[in-house]
């Protein structure tokens, strides 16, 4: 596309596109990707303002309470990248499927039992090497959150099963069976007020990154990032899904193996999620308990919708809601605004960024294929 | 003379400098044309020539930018669709618009305005019987509207606007879905009550016969504007082609090679049976082949099996029995399969059917080639440098017009989408072409190239089954013509033998 020869095709000079530089072309179709997104996050945060001020509290105390609470320390910032962790992975179950054309939403369930999962085969290993247990939790979370979300895909491409509605009922069951296990079978009869899994042992949690507060986790989740970037966008499979994620019935007379391609796929994302699952309970909590159900797995479809499902996108948007997040509990001591605040502000962000899906390919001057119509 | 004017029902419907903008876009410049009250006018054009546009301003669904309309000769206000429907403005539409599951009688009485919460269905009875009695023609009334042929439920439709009171009715391509038989015998009616005075039509149409047969005045539009008016007695088929084109150039085919006798066909499908869509049927393929250097048509009114006979040779539905062979081995769609016997599939509605919409032209192109090399050999890395180069070349070799290789495919008009297609599925060596409706809501240029591009195919030896609802585009490619009716083959004919009216009695299924 940088060939300067005249198009035979269009009659024009290669390097432009409706009388324009080529280079702007491309860069207006980046362009729209950040705009519309960033658009949608300020109306957010606009609406998100007008109900604090309805409560009577300052939107401006409010952004500023997340800062300190998000960004404004070492402490804070270390909190936030703690709580972006996680969301990496998370929106990865979202997003993987997403460019296949499956709407995925259960991958706090996933979450939950690859942290099950991991907690539970740590046990009968205490006192084998520390990356031996490492890896044989990697690989439990990692084949629970698959398998887990593997059957949504299974039932979607064999049963025609509604793969949204299916992800999330199986959410509510993967937290039952969890919840179930915790305080039955695998319940540590010293974990009173908070029924627990035995715990892993000191010896096999993951460690902080050096000089921070931050464990390995994040790094995981970001090579996690990096890796299903390459995944969609530099690999053939990747083309096929998203062949098939952009039409079925295309990708199916081209003989691309639709079946194979949904499987495999949603079991990567499950295990993306399961493996968050793992690193929760071996970098954060010690033990599998109830708190792995804190809403990681639907926060992670918020930070992928913001991050129009592209992998690379996840990284900063997983970044600025780890600090939303981190910064709840600094809200409800300075603000006295209830834990729900956050909440309310995602859900806000949810919609507006969903409402802004209906203005790509609309504004003239982020779309080149609109700007040769501009002489009538 | 006054008197004849009071009792004449039909209307007068004229446009004065009709003009509407979509934004930049001038999709009907300062457009006149005079319908004359009891006359059948045919309006003409390419699709985008702004037809449907125009007729919907009539119609109140869009407010023109400018311009007025006359009925009878008095400015009238058409703002809205319930405004135009009060004046006596009526509408067929190409698909049908009854609701299947109840009777013509049914049917009739609930599109009244005027009809209550509750029904007395002995008086409507009484009324639509004296009503019946006045038409020129009769529908039966009594049966759920699902279970009449096409040509009914069209007579229906056109039935339901004259018992609405409709003095002027726009036909939307009225025949489209119907067999030659029953678009002249619809088609008849419609003049026969022009002619009576009770009726004006407004009809548009992209087949000549039909504009030449039936219509006494022709309007043509060319790109928005109105480019002249004629009656049709004093115009030829090329005239009016000429007015609508203006003064492009279209595609010339090649000449017609002789099939080589003996070849073995390329395609073979025998005895293969499968349940239909609704899963009541069974679609049951005899024999069909294809030998190299053919076409072979399958004509037959949609629904009828065509879909369903597709979606097996395409591997996307499962056959009961039978068989499917490609140069004599069996063949079951898949990837390697056609990519190893050069067996190429395009469906109709490409965007729909055959591309990823939203994905790029360039990334549309490589659909069949991505995750290959050059030597065709499978590869993991996908080479970017690659898929630009090769859609470079496709699009320049079929003369695709796009604003550029990253554009969305969508972005493309329908002419340009399926030129992009065919590029994709017939550049390389093809053996066996499947191809259905390929011009399917395309201009003149468009089709002219396209089908040149078949026949230039075929005479390079490729072997293509084509199948289609338009008969003129069956005439004019194929080698044999097979009918399909109720989900078989019960027709066959070598072209030279072929006769409109007989495939047209088997596609209606009197056979």
């Amino acid at each position: 596309m940088t060939n300067a020869s005249p198009d035979t095709l269009t009659g024009m000079p290669r390097v432009e596109v409706a009388g324009r530089p080529e280079a702007l072309a491309k860069w207006a179709r980046h362009a729209e990707a950040l705009v519309i997104p960033g658009g949608a996050l300020l109306a957010g945060l606009a609406v998100f303002s007008v109900f604090l001020q309805v409560l009577g509290k300052s939107p401006l105390a409010f952004f500023q309470a997340i800062y300190l609470g998000g960004l404004g320390s070492a402490f804070s910032l270390d909190n936030a990248l703690t709580h972006a962790s996680p969301l990496l992975l998370t929106a990865l179950c979202v997003a993987l499927p997403a460019r296949l054309g499956l709407v995925i939403i259960g991958g706090e369930g996933a979450l939950v039992l690859g942290g099950l999962a991991a907690a539970s085969v740590a046990l009968p290993l205490q006192g084998q090497p520390y990356l031996i247990v490492l890896c044989a939790m990697a690989a439990a979370g990692v084949l629970a959150g698959g398998l887990w979300i593997g059957m949504v895909g299974a039932l979607r491409y064999y049963r025609g099963v509604n793969e949204t509605i299916a992800s999330l009922l199986m959410a509510y069951i993967g937290i039952a069976l969890m919840n179930q296990l915790i305080e039955g079978p695998l319940r540590d009869p010293a974990s009173l007020n908070k029924p627990s899994t035995y715990p892993i042992g000191q010896a096999y949690r993951i460690a902080s990154i050096p000089g921070t507060q931050v464990h390995w986790g994040l790094v995981v989740g970001i090579l996690a990032c990096l890796c299903s970037w390459v995944l969609m966008e530099r690999t053939t499979w990747g083309f096929a899904a998203r062949v098939a994620g952009g039409n079925v019935r295309a990708a199916q007379i081209q003989g691309l193996p639709v079946g194979k391609l949904i499987m495999a796929f949603t079991f990567i994302a499950g295990a993306c999620a399961g493996l968050a699952g793992m690193i929760e309970v071996a970098a954060v909590q010690g033990n599998a308990n109830a708190s792995l159900a804190s809403g990681y797995g639907y926060t992670g479809i918020l930070v992928a919708f913001l991050a129009r499902q592209n992998p690379l996108a996840i990284i900063p948007v997983a970044f600025m809601l780890g600090a939303i997040d981190a910064s709840g509990s600094l809200l409800q001591r300075h603000m006295g605004l209830p834990d729900a605040t956050v909440e309310v502000l995602q859900g806000i962000l949810f919609i507006t960024i969903l409402f802004s899906d209906t203005f790509y390919g609309r504004i003239k001057w982020l779309n080149p294929d609109l700007w040769a119509r501009a002489q009538p | 003379m006054m008197q004849i004017q009071q009792l004449q029902r039909a209307l007068a419907l004229e446009t004065i400098g009709m003009s509407k903008n979509f934004g930049a876009l001038q999709a009907l410049a300062d457009v006149s044309i005079k319908v004359a009250p009891g006359s059948f006018h045919a309006l003409l054009g390419e699709n985008g020539a702004g037809k449907s546009t125009l007729v919907k301003c009539i119609m109140g669904f869009y407010v023109p930018t400018s311009g007025a309309i006359l009925l009878d000769g008095i400015e009238a206000d058409l703002g809205t669709p319930a405004r135009a429907a009060a004046l006596g403005l009526g509408m067929v539409y190409q698909h049908f618009t009854l609701v299947p599951s109840l009777t013509g009688a049914e049917n009739l009485v609930i599109s009244r305005a005027d009809v209550g919460a509750i029904i007395d269905w002995r008086e409507e009875t009484r009324r639509l019987d004296a009503f019946m009695a006045t038409m020129p023609f009769e529908v039966p009334l009594n049966v759920p509207t699902g279970q009449l042929a096409a040509g009914q439920k069209q007579k229906l439709e056109i039935l339901k606007q004259l018992y609405l009171g409709r003095r002027l009715l726009i036909l939307d391509e009225p025949t489209s879905v119907l067999t030659p038989d029953e678009a002249r015998s619809v088609l008849g009616l419609l003049r026969q009550m022009t002619r009576m005075g009770d009726l004006t039509v407004l009809m548009i149409s992209h087949k000549f016969h039909e504009v030449t047969a039936f219509a006494d005045e022709v309007s043509v539009l060319r790109k928005g504007s109105f480019v002249g008016s004629g009656r049709t007695a004093a115009l030829t088929p090329a005239q009016m082609a000429a007015m609508m084109i203006g003064d492009a150039r279209l595609a010339v085919m090649d000449h017609r090679a002789s099939v080589a006798a003996g070849a073995e066909p390329a395609l073979l499908v025998q005895g293969v049976t499968a349940p239909d869509k609704t899963g009541l049927k069974t679609i049951s393929i005899a024999h069909v082949a294809v030998k190299p250097g053919e076409i072979v048509g399958i004509a037959g009114i949609a629904g009828n099996g065509q879909k369903e006979f597709l979606e097996i040779l395409a591997g996307q539905r499962e056959m009961s029995s039978g068989s499917i062979c490609v140069h004599g081995a069996a063949y079951h769609a898949t990837r390697l399969e056609a990519r190893q016997r050069h067996v190429r599939f395009i469906p109709e509605e490409p965007l729909h059917n055959a591309c990823a919409p939203k994905m790029t032209v360039a990334e549309n192109l490589a659909l069949r080639i991505f995750d290959t090399n050059a030597k065709g050999e499978k590869r993991v890395w996908l080479n970017q440098t690659r898929l630009t180069s090769h859609a470079r070349r496709l699009v320049e070799d079929f003369n695709v017009k796009t604003t550029s290789l990253a554009s969305p495919i969508n972005t493309l008009s329908g002419g340009n989408v399926q030129r992009a297609t065919l590029a994709r599925e017939l550049t390389g060596e093809v053996d066996l072409l499947i191809v259905a409706n390929p011009c399917f809501g395309l201009d003149f240029s468009a089709v002219a190239e396209i089908r040149a591009r078949i026949m230039a195919a075929r005479n390079a030896g490729t072997a293509v089954l084509l199948v289609s609802e338009d008969l003129d585009e069956l005439f004019e490619l194929s080698d044999r013509i097979l009918v399909m009716s109720g989900g078989e083959i019960v027709f066959e004919t070598p072209i030279a033998a072929a006769d409109v009216a007989t495939i047209g009695a088997h596609m209606a299924g009197h056979h």
